[in-house]
């Protein structure tokens, strides 16, 4: 990484590849002390994608095991673990990190400011949600499980009570799923002040509010949503901690606990949870979009007025995960119009990137078919929203295959795409190295084929009774075709992620040298060099509408013009 | 071209996926149980409105679809660039309030008319009155396994449910009280209602009003530990005279023979009768099923097996082999026993 900063060497001896142990030490060193939010941010990415990768063998895993009816590839309880560990996995260490990766290395970038607003809070936060991602998967040694080898969590990743309480879960399942999300959600907290903080309080001469790239501006409203509701989320956890080892009773119906508040606490943070992983996707493709199509994006205030509604409304349609739980005729109506209301927000945000492409040049370049692909994939997860949001339908959809679809259409084919299509877009001016186009090629091809083929189709096991969160079926069911391919559409897109992790060594030592500004892009970070020094920018940048780089490039007919 | 293909192909995928929809629809077509539980494929008032309304609600959602799918179609095959050397940018277009207008109010109405008719059928079916002419059930969920029982008939019955079929002019639905006896678990048997979970400490209710005799299957939607998957359950929908011969069966206590009181002997001085009931005898454990019926059931352990005599027999030597992680230990009795306490068992119709 370091590479260009540092002057090339004269040539004192024969240069020897063999690292010495002081240099990976000092290395080393760098990376776990350092307060840079570039080296935060890649850290936070490379964690991100390194979790992705142990989630999706982990839902490889599930796939074998539910390829025909009556596998015998995992026992019941190890893919109970295996199951709850994905989605634990995939929500929290995965999700939850890729955001602050992005914000904190382009946010200082993008707003022309040398630094997060609280570098050493910063290194906190990443140190906090690194060890308690340590802390879930230790549980597969620590804990000395009731089962004998490890007792790692198997109550599935909302961890609904009373199961995780200890007459129904004894030994140490729920206290390491409780314990490592607090703690990962304390780095979350840390990280959230600090993007909210930085976007208001750090930017450059001439970036007002309402000149502040998209990117940041919506992945400041995630963070503030994200500080919202890893509050509810914290509390449930300790008042479970607080049953399981001081004999409270909030949850444990045995002792006249109620088993409903613990479904209320979890969604309450749950839902909203949903948009706080979304919204950086779409800040992403607000990036790209724009630049490929070589058009301004569409409604600017717009596009900022629905992020903001969708975060505001998404705090109060929790209910829509409980239809089934038993709640009166008014409050299932109440919750099913709330749930619908964010569909119009959402509905304004695929218009503005049609109409941001449209009569565009649309150049597609592989961040450019992932950010495509998301909006079609975008549009379809959010009608079968709709369709979930009808309560009656819901009675017959909730925990079935068909949810499971669903929120996949939202978390694969909208954040994962998206987040793809940023590091394509990105990792020049990280590395100074463009990712190979034609790998790229490849892993997206591969990619939304095999998604299409598992996730289109698993809608349909859902349709024909088949529930979630089984770990075999009979096979008298119709349930196994459909599973078979839903399965080989999965080992697809394993085949796929491994070509993008490929594509990301490989091309960091021989990649093509990239420029400042290889996409001829318009915000703030492509005029620095690649990858940019320590100090970000020589002088202080000073701004005069939304395109900066846009404004140097057309002299004649500057932004501020039409702002 | 290949940016021209990558279009195509995820246009196809869209269209797979339509097919796949209307497949399913097809499966409506068929009336009656089925082995596969479709939800499309109702057999019973609510699940058959439920279907109803969901294909009111396809039609909008597909028409959505299409329409900015179609949209989104065209501005990628129209707008694409041509030539690269083209090196001039499009106009520029900034935004224009009456566009985002219209498209603002469009979806307000769409969601109007969701709402409304969404809420329309919430009421209609969560607060439906009750006819007198209902049948009562109280269904307990027990980690992993059914109970159901009938409070006016006095009939306690295990994991396959009897209810009596419905006509038009003289309705005899039945009316479910739902708990349960530890952690959350979730009714769902798609044919004849959507799914509502049972919570201890709580009672929940749901109704079904059957059209058609047979068989219908489903099982637990929520999860519930180690064995949710094998919680299943059968729901047999009776014609009138079947449905009071079951009755009349399920209220005479256990056969007494003979012949098998050794086999009944060794059940009730081994800890089976900690957990188990069978009327009639000194056996009145609550914490598993009760067998008073045993062999008038199709299945054991909620449908993980057949109810044949070597299924039994293997069941109670070792309820593993069927049924890993299901709360009955293996009983360490010996091969007599097993013999003898199966014979009994067997006699219990
Ligand atoms: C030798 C003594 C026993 C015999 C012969 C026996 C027999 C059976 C049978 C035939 C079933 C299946 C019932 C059905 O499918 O309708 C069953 C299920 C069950 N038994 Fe036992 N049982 C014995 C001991 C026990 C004991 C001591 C316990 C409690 C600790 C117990 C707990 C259960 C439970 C929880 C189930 C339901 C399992 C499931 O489906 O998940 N049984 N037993
Ligand atoms: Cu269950």
């Amino acid at each position: 990484m370091a590479d260009s900063t540092y002057p090339i060497p004269g040539a004192v001896e024969a240069p020897s590849r063999r690292w010495s142990q002081a240099a990976v030490l000092e290395w080393l060193n760098s990376w776990v002390t350092t307060v840079d939010h570039k080296k935060l941010g890649i850290l936070y990415i490379v964690y991100a994608i390194f979790f992705l990768l142990v989630g999706g063998a982990e839902a490889i895993a599930i796939r074998i095991q539910l390829i025909q009816p009556n596998m015998h590839f995992l026992s019941p309880q190890v893919f109970n673990r295996i199951f709850t560990m994905h989605g634990t996995t995939m929500v929290f260490l995965f999700g939850m990190t890729y955001i602050f990766g992005f914000a904190n290395y382009l946010i200082p970038l993008m707003i022309g400011a040398r630094d997060m607003a609280f570098p050493r809070l910063n290194a906190l936060s990443f140190w906090l949600t690194f060890f308690g991602g340590i802390l879930l998967y230790y549980s597969f040694i620590g804990g000395g499980g009731l089962y004998g080898a490890g007792n790692a969590p198997d109550v599935m990743w909302w961890a609904y009570a009373p199961l995780t309480e200890r007459a129904f879960s004894p030994g140490h399942a729920p206290d390491y799923w409780a314990l490592s999300l607090i703690v990962t959600g304390f780095g979350t907290i840390g990280a959230s002040i600090n993007v909210i903080s930085t976007a208001f309080c750090m930017r450059c001469k001439g970036m007002t509010l309402m000149r502040l790239p998209l990117l940041v501006w919506v992945m400041t409203v995630a963070s503030g949503l994200a500080l919202i509701t890893i509050t509810p989320l914290t509390a449930a956890q300790v008042m479970l901690l607080i049953d399981r080892y001081l004999g409270g009773h909030f949850f444990d119906t045995q002792a006249g606990g109620s088993a409903m508040i613990w479904a209320h606490f979890f969604w309450i943070f749950g839902h909203p949870e949903v948009y706080v992983l979304v919204l950086p996707a779409f800040a992403i493709a607000n990036e790209v979009i724009p630049v490929f199509s070589r058009k301004a994006m569409f409604g600017y205030p717009a596009v900022v007025a629905s992020s903001v509604a969708i975060a505001f409304v998404s705090l109060g349609v929790w209910a829509h995960h409980m239809f089934t739980i038993g709640m009166t005729s008014v409050g299932n109506a109440f919750f099913v119009l709330s749930t619908e209301l964010v569909g119009i927000p959402t509905a304004i945000k695929i218009f503005n990137w049609l109409a941001t492409m449209w009569g565009g040049k649309i150049r597609f370049a592989t961040p450019m078919l992932f950010c495509t692909a998301f909006v079609i994939q975008f549009l379809l997860a959010g009608l079968t929203g709709i369709i979930l949001s009808i309560a009656p339908w819901n009675w017959q959809l909730h925990n079935s295959y068909f949810v499971i679809a669903h929120f996949h259409y939202i978390l694969v084919g909208a954040i994962a795409f998206c987040i793809f299509g940023g590091i394509y877009y990105w990792y020049p001016k990280v590395t100074g190295r463009m990712l190979s186009e034609k790998l790229g090629k490849w892993h997206f091809w591969l990619f939304v084929i095999g998604f299409h083929i598992t996730f289109d189709v698993m809608h349909i096991p859902g349709i024909l009774g088949m529930p979630r969160s089984i770990y075999t079926y009979e096979a008298d069911r119709g349930w196994g075709t459909l599973n078979m391919i839903v399965s080989i559409g999965g080992i697809i897109q394993a085949i796929a992620v491994l070509i993008f992790a490929w594509n990301l060594i490989s091309s960091y030592f021989k990649g093509k040298i990239a420029g400042n500004d290889p996409w001829d892009a318009w915000t703030l970070e492509w005029s620095t060099p690649s990858p940019p020094p320590v100090y970000n920018f020589a002088t202080d940048p000073v701004v005069t509408s939304r395109r900066p780089l846009w404004d140097l490039k057309h002299p004649d007919d500057p932004d501020w013009h039409y702002e | 071209m290949l940016e021209k293909s990558v279009q195509y192909v995820l246009f196809r995928a869209k269209s797979w996926w339509l097919l796949f929809a209307f497949l399913i629809c097809g499966a409506a077509f068929a009336e009656g149980p089925q082995a596969t539980p479709s939800i499309f494929a109702p057999s019973s008032t609510p699940a058959d409105e439920i279907y109803h309304l969901s294909l009111f609600v396809l039609t909008i959602t597909g028409a959505i679809f299409v329409t900015v799918g179609g949209l989104l179609a065209f501005v990628v095959f129209r707008f694409r660039q041509r030539g690269e050397d083209d090196t001039t940018e499009p106009a520029q277009i900034y935004g224009s309030t009456q566009v985002e207008l219209a498209w603002t109010v469009i979806p307000v109405l769409i969601v109007v008319v969701l709402f409304l008719t969404t809420a329309r059928m919430i009421f209609a079916i969560q607060d439906a009155p009750k006819p007198k002419a209902a049948l009562d059930v109280t269904v307990v969920g027990h980690q992993f396994w059914w109970e159901f029982n009938y409070p006016n008939l006095g009939i306690h019955a295990v994991n396959e449910l009897h209810v009596p079929l419905s006509n038009q002019q003289s309705p005899t639905p039945t009316f479910l009280k739902l708990l349960s006896a530890d952690v959350i678990h979730s009714f769902w048997v798609p044919q004849l209602a959507g799914k509502t979970d049972l919570l201890p400490n709580n009672v929940n209710e749901l109704w079904v009003d059957p059209l058609h005799p047979g068989m219908y299957v489903g099982q637990c939607a929520q999860f519930c530990g180690v064995q949710h998957a094998k919680m299943l359950l059968r729901v047999y929908v009776d014609t009138p005279d079947q449905f009071a011969a079951w009755v009349k069966n399920q209220q005479q206590p256990a056969v007494a023979d003979d012949s098998v009181a050794v086999g009944r002997h060794v059940f009730e001085t081994q800890a089976c009768m900690n957990c188990h009931t069978i009327k009639g005898t000194a056996a009145t454990g609550r914490f598993g099923p009760d067998l008073t019926h045993l062999m008038s059931r199709d299945t054991l352990a909620s449908g993980a097996m057949a109810n044949t005599k070597e299924n039994l027999r293997e069941w109670i030597r070792h309820p593993d082999t069927f049924k890993e992680g299901a709360l009955m230990p293996a009983m360490q009795l010996n091969d007599q026993q097993l013999d003898q306490i199966t014979a009994y068992l067997a006699t219990l119709r």
